[in-house]
């Protein structure tokens, strides 16, 4: 039999891939766990492994081509196996002509992207198989309305023409929708000839997708406090003075921040949880998200049992994380599942700001760069000081304004005595 | 102890009630004051198809036996066992429902209940003392009984309703039937079928008034042919019953006055509210429910003909379940929209959806698309070509907006209509659907392809 090999779904959001490289060529023999290509995801580069032995007998896809999770990519022949005639041609041809409802799926990226006027947004626009009546199906592409994100109110979540047209109703006043990220009103359009028009990865929609309805449904408020940060420096230097005699790696503003941070969530343990609709679930562990600046995005990889691990662990942990996630290498378990997140731009310069909640979590803290100012000390005079300004932005849902004053105060108190976060 | 739910009623809204309430894992009791099954399985759907059958039968060896090829020289029926036939038919479906409240282990107290207040339902046990069940919640399922007209009541032999006319024996010689609904039609049917003259009068300009005007035509143009004399667009204005018989005087455009045995009053039906606390009715008494089937008092639901039209067991049944599978769970039942309707005459009559007069009201524009059965060959193989199929299309999506079959088995062919609508499919999905070949569904099938000049076999 011969075994068709599809694009897997390698994380819970992914809904396409990018098949950057075959690994294997066609009439290679393949065997259990061996590399075929690396799949691009909305997350990370990944490796896609083969579950059969055999031969690569066709491929069907080419190496840059973006496809939808669950399409066929190749064809494994087991052993002495004649490649029949039929099967190999019908899969190329459905290779070649996708079906109608999938052209606009299949992203190619040698042929420059298509001008935005057809904006008419197809059923199956991401390959997810969605539950829809056949004239629920023929309304929505004829209005534009997208039905992945709809709600179905037919026989078994099936998607009725009437969720169709209350979507589209809503779609067509002015309140700002999640899932409506390519409503035409809100698309920009290139106004001249040498503005660029850079397709989206994976990445970039996730992020759009995520951010937006991070923005548009959580109910953020902000909290912030200018915090001495005098006594980490010094803490660090001390620190890393002695690793340096001993040859280990120094510590960083950030794994101090990091370790801060989740020794504030067990202290406060309201403020390690989420908003689960009809509950909060509150965080045994704290899971600690970092925020990292990749090439064409961000990722957060996930520092697991933040809580129990101490300083040394943390930053050994961080610059392994961040370096995968830089080279797209994380797996799943290492970007998901986080409980809160920490985000430093202090090495950009950015003296403050606040973040955008990681749904589903509640809490973010951004953190800008160590500055020196004037402070007014104890005794009334005013001398030089090394500064540090926490943002912290929650989700009101599950953070009160106390419970986040809460956590900032602990926050600062750690950082003000680091001594305390080592104990 | 208190139970999670009672149900008051055991008709189709109360005992499937009951069952979908014990399968969540409830604690249950129902209490029914006659026996399990209510009107449907006693005194309606089940005990006149056991009727109606045996008229079907009759009416064909009498009338088609040669057309077949046989021959019956002492043709003959036995009018009380005909009767006792229905009867038995009731009498085991019953007991299939108490057996089922068994299997579920659902508390099944025959008597007659009230509401004294909310979590509280009384009734009198066999010994004559009061009783009390207590509850978190009661689901009111008391259902309807016939309707009677005004100034004609009903005595049980020369002026009856339908739970007479289902016992009736001897067989009258002449009958009136007043309405020409569902049950009007299906007695004329059975009765005429056996020889009684039956006069059928609606007020209304068609029978099966709520049917599709064209079905409604063609029924009555069948009746007629069968020997029913139909009386549209006439009231009852003056009624004089005797001992013997009853004599209606009925205006038309002209007055008459009809005589026979027996007047059978088929005008529809009136509600069974339960004693104890009032509910808040409608104007015409039925109970006033809101989006989850609960009544103005919190902790008491309604579902089935007690909450108003469509009087109909499958409607019943449905609602109950909705209505039940809300009080245990925060999801939002849902409401009525489309429900299948059914007449057992022959040929029978079956719809679902909007009729052509609702659609064109709504000024929704649709094609339609018909087929007779008299292109279809497994209609002509069973000698049953009468009928067609009638579909209405909606535009421009194409999505099936109604259906109506007058045919032999018209009953069982509609079911793939209903789903098509409740699933919204549009006519190409049931164009791609394979229909066997050869069965009268391929009717359903060719008139899709009618209303877009794609038919085959026309």
């Amino acid at each position: 039999m011969p075994i068709p090999i599809e694009m897997p779904k390698l994380s819970d959001t992914m809904t396409e891939g990018t098949l950057l490289r075959w690994v294997k060529k066609v009439g290679d023999s393949v065997e259990v766990g061996d590399v075929l290509a690396e799949v691009e995801t909305d997350k990370a580069t990944m490796e896609m492994e083969a579950f059969d032995e055999g031969t690569l007998s066709e491929v069907y896809v080419g190496e840059g081509q973006t496809v939808q999770v669950g399409e066929k990519l190749a064809l494994l022949l087991g052993a002495g196996e004649p490649k029949t005639a039929s099967t190999a041609g019908k899969q190329t041809e459905t290779a070649k002509q996708p079906a109608p409802d999938k052209k606009q799926a299949q992203t190619k990226p040698a042929e420059p992207p298509a001008a935005p006027a057809p904006l008419k947004i197809t059923a199956t626009d991401s390959g997810v198989r969605v539950k829809a009546s056949p004239l629920a199906r023929k309304v929505a592409a004829d209005l534009g309305v997208q039905l992945e994100d709809l709600p179905g109110s037919g026989p078994g979540g099936r998607i009725i023409r009437d969720d169709v047209l209350a979507a589209h109703e809503k779609q067509s006043s002015d309140t700002p929708q999640p899932a409506k990220t390519t409503a035409p009103a809100m698309v920009g359009q290139p106004a001249s000839q040498s503005d660029v028009q850079v397709p989206l990865t994976g990445m970039r929609r996730t992020i759009a997708a995520r951010l937006l309805e991070a923005k548009t449904t959580i109910p953020h408020f902000y909290l912030q406090a200018d915090v001495d940060a005098e006594p980490l420096v010094q803490l660090r230097q001390q620190l890393n003075a002695a690793n340096e005699s001993v040859g280990l790696p120094k510590y960083t503003v950030n794994d101090f921040l990091l370790k801060a941070t989740a020794v504030a969530a067990t202290h406060v343990p309201k403020a390690n949880a989420s908003f689960a609709g009809d509950a909060i679930i509150q965080y045994a562990a704290v899971h600690l998200a970092c925020a990292v600046a990749v090439d064409d995005g961000l990722v957060t990889p996930v520092i697991r049992d933040a809580h129990s691990k101490t300083l040394s662990q943390i930053s050994s942990e961080v610059k392994d994380l961040a370096s995968k996630a830089r080279s797209k290498k994380l797996k799943p378990e290492q970007y998901q599942g986080g409980t809160l997140t920490l985000s430093n731009l202090g090495s950009y310069g950015v003296d403050q700001f606040f973040a955008i909640i990681n749904p589903p979590q509640s809490l973010i803290v951004s953190v800008g760069a160590i500055l020196r100012k004037p402070v007014i000390n104890a005794a009334g005079a005013i001398v030089p000081g090394q500064r540090i300004v926490l943002g912290l932005s929650c989700d009101h849902r599950v953070v009160d304004g106390a419970i986040g004053a809460q956590f900032l105060a602990e926050l600062k108190r750690l950082i003000e005595t680091p001594a305390l976060m080592l104990v | 102890m208190k139970y999670d739910l009672v149900v008051v009623g055991g008709g189709p809204a109360g005992y499937v009630g009951a069952i979908r309430a014990a399968q969540l894992g409830k604690r249950v009791a129902c209490v029914e004051k006659e026996r399990a099954g209510g009107t449907c399985l006693n005194w309606g759907c089940i005990p006149t198809k056991s009727l109606l059958r045996n008229a079907e039968l009759y009416q064909l060896l009498r009338h088609r036996a040669s057309d077949l090829g046989f021959r019956f020289d002492n043709l003959a029926f036995d009018w009380s066992k005909i009767i006792a036939r229905s009867r038995a038919v009731s009498d085991k479906l019953a007991s299939g429902v108490e057996f089922l409240f068994k299997k579920h282990k659902i508390e099944y107290i025959k008597a007659p209940a009230s509401i004294p207040e909310p979590g509280r339902v009384a009734y009198k046990a066999t010994d004559g003392k009061e009783q009390t069940l207590e509850t978190e919640s009661i689901l009111v399922a008391t259902g309807a009984t016939s309707r009677p007209l005004p100034g004609l009541p009903i005595n049980g032999t020369t002026v009856i309703d339908s739970h007479y006319a289902m016992i009736l024996d001897p067989q009258p010689k002449r009958l009136l039937i007043i309405g020409a609904g569902a049950i009007g039609v299906e007695f004329a049917y059975f009765f005429n079928a056996f020889g009684t003259e039956v006069t059928l009068i609606e007020m209304l300009p068609n029978i099966l008034p709520v049917e599709d005007t064209e079905i409604s035509v063609a029924l009555e143009r069948t009746l007629a042919k069968q020997g029913i004399k139909i009386f549209t667009n006439s009231k009852v204005t003056e009624t004089s019953v005797s001992k013997d018989g009853v004599r209606l005087t009925v205006e038309a455009k002209q007055k008459q006055t009809l005589e026979a045995d027996c007047a059978l009053v088929a005008i529809g039906v009136s509600p069974v509210v339960p004693g104890g606390l009032s509910l808040k009715l409608d104007p015409k008494g039925f109970i006033q429910i809101d989006e989850r089937y609960q009544t103005n008092v919190p902790g008491i639901y309604a579902a089935g003909d007690i909450i108003g039209p469509p009087w109909l067991a499958h409607v019943a049944m449905w609602e109950a379940i909705q209505a039940v599978n809300g009080i245990f769970s925060t999801a939002t039942p849902k409401r009525l929209k489309t429900f299948p309707g059914c007449t057992y005459c022959q040929p029978q009559v079956a719809s679902v959806g909007l009729t052509e007069r609702a659609a064109k009201e709504k000024g929704i524009t649709f094609k339609v698309g018909k087929f007779p059965f008299l292109a279809n060959g497994k209609a002509l193989a069973a000698g049953e070509p009468e009928g067609f199929v009638k579909l209405l299309i909606s535009e421009p999506y194409g999505e099936i907006i109604g259906a109506h079959i007058i045919s032999a088995e018209a009953t069982e062919l509609v079911a793939e209509l209903g789903l098509a609508i409740n699933l919204e499919a549009t006519h190409e999905d049931l164009e791609e659907t394979i229909h066997a070949h050869p069965t009268l569904s391929e009717a359903v099938h060719e008139a899709v392809g009618n209303a877009f000049g794609l038919a085959i076999h026309i």
